[in-house]
């Protein structure tokens, strides 16, 4: 295995699709000769031109909606968001267009697009550039929502989403991008992730901690604190938000018995709501304890550091609630 | 909106922008573009007046430079995106305004909220993200706000604000107040859907605004000829049917008369204009971005012609000595580090303060 960081292992997925398929292209703003926002497709416009690598002005309407009727009619579309939060100017293409045509044409038409980019707070960008869209999108029939936390994932899943034949939204977080982990080299062939997993990405037997994203790193944290006072906890790692891998979720708290949900977005509804509600509906008999959701601050993201610590879950609050599931506070 | 009903053909082509010529003065244009050499201005030139301009420039110019140390030191976090450069474009336009007109422009927002009247302080503190600030710390560089003096906020999403302004246009001719609305945003936000939607009931429904489309070549790293298919901004007035000017912002007099033709038109007439100000930044995008996209030499060429230094030139030429301006530079000067030091030792909000600040009213579970 080697190590290699979040946002190349991005890179490597969407190269190697280019590569491997012409239909795959990648277009938004900054992606091209400025090598990206963020720089998830640095070197790319040098690799594969500006005919694939596409920088568009802003626009996000516009390219997300171009993007949708290309991958129509045939072509595999990447859209890169330079954010999240300016997707909300896309919202109508991807819910109104890209979530429904398939239904709507009574499956004659396909949208294989993949909406990407970085969700959730930054660091101190404050309320309009901070927001968790998780759940406006997964809350959409028609769409498929990953949010992955390792550089395994990241790639493996952005791979298969690009070969997907459904309209996806890739969520990232700009926190993740220099987080370094186990990733297959490409010479040992090719490398995806099946969609719609969860993953278990440390076993424990007190108490199960249900996340993703950023998120998941913050309830690995989490676990560690639990551990030094003699908690065992086990962190499911959603990957997928829709679809919703409960089977998984459910495997766990039949052996601990106890959940807590961690999630950067605000607390009202949310894919926390729905995590806990499938435990509740399937998984009743086994509880031990109420769920607890540990969310953001029901509030917009203030600009002052502090502050913005204070309204994001932290190691200390997602294991004080999973002392709380254990009845141990 | 029901209200004034002028017919089209009724309106008389401005001065500046005749609706039926798309290159409407672009030879007269590209002959400003080299317009380097500092004359006298105008006979008719106030002294005072530019005096006060230059030290209002200068002022956020120096209170910038702190901001972009005090990034530096980690004491401001978040996105940092500097105006300068660009100063005489908020310092002319907004000398033109009454007090109680309003302005709304982008994250770029240092300049416009410091011309329309908040304190150097208050900025400070806001950046530092103190209790003290404009918006109490919840805001930051990006979302200045300062409802007593008219300025009615920085916004984060590219476009997103300009039909909220014309929504105040709206507000004022619906009560009758008299009151203009000034609108800035870079020429990246032309290409976005609610530029034009903004602009299109701004005509439709004649409203007292002025869109003022601060051209600085970049948006971020994409130069102008990448964001859009027709260079000259200003004609995307004429299929509005709507009033449009187009000038370099050197002369920050200049831009205050021809930024003032405009408002009166929006005061007068109920008429908006959509008014192109070329201008350039001199620093990144933001404080993260390393600007590899311009050569160093033309950053420098562009500074040759920095408005700050063509109006301390005017003054010179106007009769104001050297001692006078360095005087200027002190007072700056003092209220630069009054307004550091009072960030600095000015308290930071804490958690009580959030949820009072979302809703007016108890707190909507
Ligand atoms: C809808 C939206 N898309 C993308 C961004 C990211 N972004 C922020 S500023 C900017 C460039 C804007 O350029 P311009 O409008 O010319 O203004 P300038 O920064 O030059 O003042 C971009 C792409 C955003 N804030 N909002």
């Amino acid at each position: 295995m080697r190590e290699i960081a979040y946002r190349l292992a991005l890179r490597e997925a969407i190269a190697e699709e280019m590569e491997r398929d012409d239909r795959v292209l990648i277009m938004g703003e900054e992606v091209g000769r400025y090598q990206g926002a963020y720089k998830v497709t640095e070197g790319l416009f040098d690799r594969f031109g500006d005919r694939r690598v596409i920088d568009t002005p802003i626009a996000e309407n516009g390219f997300a909606g171009i993007g949708v009727g290309a991958a129509m009619v045939g072509l595999r579309p990447i859209v890169e968001f330079m954010t999240w939060n300016f997707s909300a100017v896309a919202f109508d293409q991807i819910l109104s267009n890209a979530a429904k045509v398939r239904q709507m044409s009574g499956g004659q038409f396909t949208c294989p697009i993949v909406f990407r980019g970085p969700n959730g707070s930054a660091r101190q960008v404050g309320s309009q550039h901070s927001q968790s869209m998780d759940i406006f999108y997964a809350h959409v029939p028609g769409l498929k929502v990953l949010a992955p936390a390792t550089p395994r994932d990241a790639k493996g899943l952005l791979k298969a989403a690009i070969r997907d034949d459904n309209p996806i939204c890739f969520l990232e977080s700009e926190t993740l991008y220099n987080l370094k982990g186990d990733v297959p080299d490409p010479a040992e062939g090719d490398f995806v992730v099946e969609i719609g997993k969860a993953n278990v990405l440390r076993e424990g037997t007190d108490v199960t901690i249900v996340s993703w994203s950023r998120i998941s790193m913050v309830a690995m944290q989490a676990a560690a604190l639990l551990e030094k006072e003699g908690i065992s906890a086990e962190v499911v790692d959603l990957r997928s938000l829709r679809p919703l891998d409960h089977e998984t979720v459910l495997n766990s708290v039949g052996k601990t018995h106890r959940a807590v949900v961690a999630h950067e977005g605000w607390p009202y509804g949310g894919v926390g709501a729905e995590v806990v509600d499938r435990i509740q509906r399937y998984g009743f008999d086994e509880l031990d304890a109420p769920v607890l959701r540990v969310s953001g601050a029901d509030v917009p993201m203030p600009y002052n550091a502090k502050l913005e610590q204070y309204c994001l879950p932290q190691p200390e609050t997602i294991a004080a609630a999973c002392k709380k599931v254990l009845y141990r506070d | 909106m029901p209200g004034k009903q002028t017919k089209q053909e009724a309106k008389k082509p401005s001065v500046h922008g005749e609706a039926s010529s798309p290159s409407i003065k672009d030879s007269q244009f590209a002959k400003q573009a080299g317009a380097d050499r500092v004359s006298l201005p105008r006979a008719d030139v106030d002294t005072d007046e530019l005096s006060r301009l230059y030290r209002q420039m200068q002022l956020i110019r120096r209170v910038e430079e702190e901001c972009a140390r005090a990034y530096a030191q980690g004491k401001i976090g978040g996105f940092l995106h500097l105006y300068i450069g660009q100063e005489s474009v908020g310092v002319g336009s907004i000398a033109a305004l009454r007090h109680d007109d309003y302005v709304v422009g982008t994250y770029r927002d240092h300049g416009i909220a410091m011309a329309k009247g908040m304190a150097a302080k208050q900025v400070m503190a806001e950046l530092f993200g103190k209790a003290t600030g404009c918006s109490q710390g919840l805001g930051g560089s990006m979302h200045l706000f300062d409802a007593k003096n008219g300025m009615l906020g920085g916004y984060g999403i590219v476009g997103g604000h300009i039909p909220l302004a014309v929504g105040c246009a709206f507000a004022s001719k619906y009560r009758g107040d008299g009151r203009v609305t000034l609108c800035y945003f870079g020429e990246g936000s032309v290409t976005i859907g609610s530029f034009h939607e903004a602009l299109s009931l701004a005509a439709l429904w004649h409203l007292p605004i002025v869109f003022i489309c601060e051209n600085n070549e970049y948006a971020m790293g994409t130069p102008l000829a990448r964001t859009l298919s027709v260079e000259d901004v200003s004609q995307k007035a004429l299929a509005y049917g709507m009033q449009r000017d187009r000038f370099f912002a050197r002369d920050v007099l200049e831009v205050k008369q021809r930024i003032g033709e405009a408002v009166e038109r929006a005061r007068t007439e109920s008429e908006p204009t959509l008014v192109e100000v070329r201008t350039y930044r001199f620093r990144g995008h933001s404080m993260s971005d390393p600007g590899k996209y311009r050569t160093a030499d033309e950053i420098e060429a562009q500074k040759k012609l920095d408005p700050l230094n063509r109006a301390r030139e005017q003054l010179k030429l106007l009769g104001r000595t050297e001692e006078q301006l360095a005087k200027l530079d002190e007072e700056i000067e003092a209220e630069v580090q009054e307004a550091v030091k009072f960030a600095e030792e000015s308290e930071e909000p804490g958690p009580e303060i959030l949820e009072p600040t979302t809703y007016s009213g108890p707190f909507a579970r």
